[in-house]
C-alpha cells in the first residue's frame, strides 16, 4: 500500500491507497483553484493600477499594455504619502504604549504580590469582552472634552486602551510559564525590581513580545471606527479612512485609486510574510490554550 | 507588618496603574457611561440632555431598519460560522494530511494574506469586482454562460448584504483555517498511525480523530466568527453604507447611521447597548464552554 509516495511523516497509511490518490489529485485541484480565487482579486487590484482608465473598462481581465507607474506617483502625492506616514505614527507609538503598559502589568501580576491583584486581573483580562463599537457614542464625549478630538493622541491612547487586555493575556501567560531562577540570581546579586524587569524578564519574554507586537500593528494599522470617527482632519487621516476620502478626490481616474490600495496593501503584507512565524505563534498563544 | 513595607506593597500597584487607569477611563467608563446615555435624547452639539426613560429602546423596537440590520449580523454571523468555522477546518484538515513540505507552507500563506489587508481596501476592490459594467463577478457569470445570474451587486437591496458576506468569507477563511492548523499541529500523529493500521481511511480518521480533538478550538473560532460578525462596522460602510434603501445596514452602521448623520445620540447609544448584550452573552457563553469537558490528548 505505502511506498508509491514518498511520505515521511506516516509509518501507516490510510486504507485505499488506490482511490486515496485520485482524492489526492481532487484535493490537490480543490487547494489550488482556492489558491487562485483567493489571490487573483489582489493580482487584479495591482495590475488594474497600472492601466488606463479607457483599458480598465475596455478589457478588465486584460492585462496593462505597458507600466504606467505614473499613476503610483499620482496617488502618492494624492495622499498616500499623508495617511502612510499618519498610519506609522499611529501604528507605531501604540505599539511602544501597549507593549510597555501590559508588560508592566503582566509582570506585577505574575511576580509581585500586589494589593487586589485577583480583582485586576479580572479587570484587565475581562477588558477583552468589550468591543470598539460599544463604547463609541460616549467616547465621542469623553474624546472632545478631553481636548483631544482631531489629533494623533486620541487614536494612540484608544488603541492602546482597547488592546491591554488582549497584550496582557498574551504575555502574562508567557511569564508564568517561565522559569525563574534567572530572577532569583539577580535579586540576591542585588538588583532592584525594575532591573530584573527589564534586565531578565524583558529579553526573556522577546519572542511572545515580538509577536505581540505585531498582532498590534496589525490591529492599529487597520482599524477602521475609531480613525473615522475621532480624526475629521484630511492631513490627519490614517490609510483605513484615508483611502476612503481619495475614492472622491481622484476624479473617476480609477487605476490612480488601485494604485493607491496597492501601495497601502503592501506593508502588512511584507510585514506578515517576515514575521509570518511569529504572527501564528502569537495567534496560537493567544487562542490556542 | 511594618510601615515601610505595607507602603512598599501599596507603591508596586503603579506596575498596573498605567493599564488599569487606561482600561477604566477609556474602556469601563464609557461603556458604562453608555447605559446611563441611552436613556437620553441629545445630539452632538446641544449639550442639554433630555431624560426620556426608555423611549429609545421603543422606537429602537418599532424601528424597520433596526430588524433588518439584526438580520444582517444574524446572516453573517450564520455565513461565517459555516463557511469560515466549517471551511476553515477542512481546509486545515487537508493541509495537514495532505501536503508536505514548502508547498504546505506556501499554501497557508497564500490563504491567509487577505487577512492581513485593511478592511477599506478589500472593502473598495470588491466594488470593482461586483461593478455590473467592469467588474469581474458579471463578466466570469456571462462568460460561463450564465449572464442571467448578472446583478448590480452592491446596488441591488435583494443582493448587497449577501454580496458583502461573500467578500468576508474570502478575507477571513485562511484566519480561521491557521487557527485549525496550530490546533492540529499538537495532535500526536501516533494517533493516526494507530487509526490507519487498524485500516481507517483518511475521512474516518478526520471524523474520529482530528474533529473531536479540535473541538475546543472549533468552539474558540465560532465565538470569535459570531461576535465578529456582531460587530461588523468597516467593510460596509466602505461598500454601500448600508444602502441601498438602509438594506444592507448592520447594527454597527446604523448605530453609526443614527448617531452622526441623523444627530440621534442617545438613539445610538441604545443600538450600543444591544450590541454590548450580544456580545457580553457570547463571552458568557465562551468561559462557560471553556469549563466543560474538553477533550485530552
Amino acid at each position: 500500500m505505502a511506498g508509491n509516495v514518498a511520505r515521511p511523516n506516516h509509518l501507516a497509511s490510510p486504507r485505499g491507497a488506490v482511490t486515496g490518490s485520485i482524492g489526492r489529485v481532487i484535493a490537490y485541484v480543490v487547494l489550488i483553484v482556492i489558491a487562485v480565487a483567493i489571490i487573483y482579486p489582489l493580482v487584479w487590484m495591482t495590475l488594474n493600477g497600472f492601466k488606463s482608465n479607457a483599458e480598465l473598462f475596455g478589457d478588465a481581465w486584460g492585462l496593462p499594455t505597458k507600466w504606467r507607474w505614473e499613476n503610483f506617483v499620482k496617488a502618492w502625492n494624492l495622499g498616500v504619502v499623508r495617511y502612510l506616514l499618519n498610519s506609522v505614527i499611529v501604528t507605531g507609538a501604540s505599539v511602544v504604549t501597549t507593549i510597555l503598559f501590559s508588560s508592566l502589568a503582566a509582570y506585577a501580576l505574575t511576580r509581585l504580590r500586589i494589593p487586589f491583584a485577583g480583582a485586576i486581573t479580572v479587570l484587565l483580562l475581562g477588558g477583552m469582552m468589550l468591543a470598539p463599537t460599544v463604547a463609541l457614542i460616549p467616547l465621542f464625549r469623553l474624546i472632545q472634552a478631553l481636548h483631544i478630538f482631531d489629533t494623533y493622541w486620541a487614536l494612540i491612547i484608544l488603541y492602546t486602551a482597547f488592546r491591554i487586555p488582549f497584550t496582557v493575556f498574551l504575555i502574562r501567560a508567557y511569564m508564568i510559564t517561565l522559569s525563574r531562577e534567572m530572577e532569583d540570581a539577580a535579586i540576591v546579586d542585588g538588583a532592584s525590581r525594575w532591573q530584573v524587569f527589564w534586565l531578565v524578564v524583558m529579553p526573556l519574554c522577546r519572542p511572545i513580545i515580538v509577536s505581540a507586537a505585531l498582532l498590534q500593528a496589525l490591529f492599529a494599522w487597520n482599524e477602521f471606527v475609531f480613525a473615522l470617527v475621532f480624526i475629521s482632519d484630511t492631513n490627519l487621516k490614517t490609510l483605513p479612512v484615508g483611502l476612503l476620502a481619495m475614492q472622491g478626490r481622484v476624479l473617476s481616474d480609477w487605476p490612480v485609486l488601485f494604485a493607491a490600495l496597492t501601495m497601502a496593501a503592501i506593508p502588512m503584507i511584507v510585514l506578515f510574510l517576515l514575521g509570518q512565524r511569529q504572527f501564528i505563534r502569537g495567534l496560537s498563544e493567544g487562542f490556542g490554550k | 507588618m511594618s510601615e515601610a513595607s505595607r507602603l512598599g506593597r501599596w507603591s508596586m500597584l503603579l506596575w498596573v496603574a498605567p493599564a488599569v487607569v487606561l482600561l477604566a477611563v477609556f474602556v469601563y467608563y464609557p461603556v458604562v457611561d453608555n447605559i446611563l446615555l441611552s436613556l437620553y435624547r441629545w445630539d452632538a452639539f446641544s449639550p442639554k440632555d433630555v431624560w426620556v426613560g426608555l423611549d429609545n429602546y421603543v422606537n429602537l423596537a418599532a424601528d424597520p431598519v433596526f430588524w433588518s440590520a439584526l438580520f444582517n449580523n444574524v446572516a453573517y454571523a450564520v455565513v461565517s460560522v459555516v463557511v469560515q468555522v466549517g471551511g476553515g477546518l477542512t481546509l486545515a484538515a487537508v493541509l495537514e494530511e495532505l501536503v508536505h513540505g514548502r508547498l504546505k507552507g506556501f499554501f497557508r500563506t497564500v490563504y491567509f494574506i487577505p487577512a492581513v489587508i485593511s478592511l477599506t481596501i478589500t472593502g473598495l476592490l470588491f466594488q470593482f469586482i461586483y461593478n455590473p459594467q467592469i467588474g469581474l463577478l458579471n463578466q466570469l457569470l456571462g462568460g460561463l454562460g450564465l449572464g442571467a445570474l448578472e446583478h448590480s451587486w452592491l446596488g441591488e437591496s435583494a443582493t448587497a448584504i449577501w454580496s458583502i458576506i461573500a467578500m468576508s468569507q474570502w478575507q477571513s477563511i485562511g484566519y480561521v483555517m491557521v487557527l485549525f492548523i496550530v490546533a492540529m499541529q499538537r495532535i500526536p500523529r501516533e494517533l493516526y498511525e494507530a487509526a490507519y493500521i487498524d485500516g481507517a481511511t483518511r475521512p474516518q480518521a478526520f471524523r474520529r480523530i482530528t474533529v473531536p480533538l479540535v473541538r475546543e478550538m472549533s468552539v474558540l473560532a465560532m465565538i470569535i466568527t459570531v461576535s465578529g460578525a456582531f460587530l461588523v462596522f468597516n467593510e460596509v460602510q466602505v461598500m454601500t453604507a448600508g444602502g441601498p434603501n438602509n438594506s444592507s445596514h448592520t447594527l454597527g452602521t446604523w448605530l453609526y447611521k443614527s448617531a452622526f448623520f441623523n444627530d440621534q445620540m442617545g438613539y445610538a447609544a441604545a443600538i450600543a447597548v444591544v450590541i454590548f448584550l450580544i456580545t457580553i452573552t457570547v463571552s458568557i457563553v465562551q468561559l462557560f464552554l471553556n469549563r466543560g469537558k474538553v477533550v485530552q490528548y
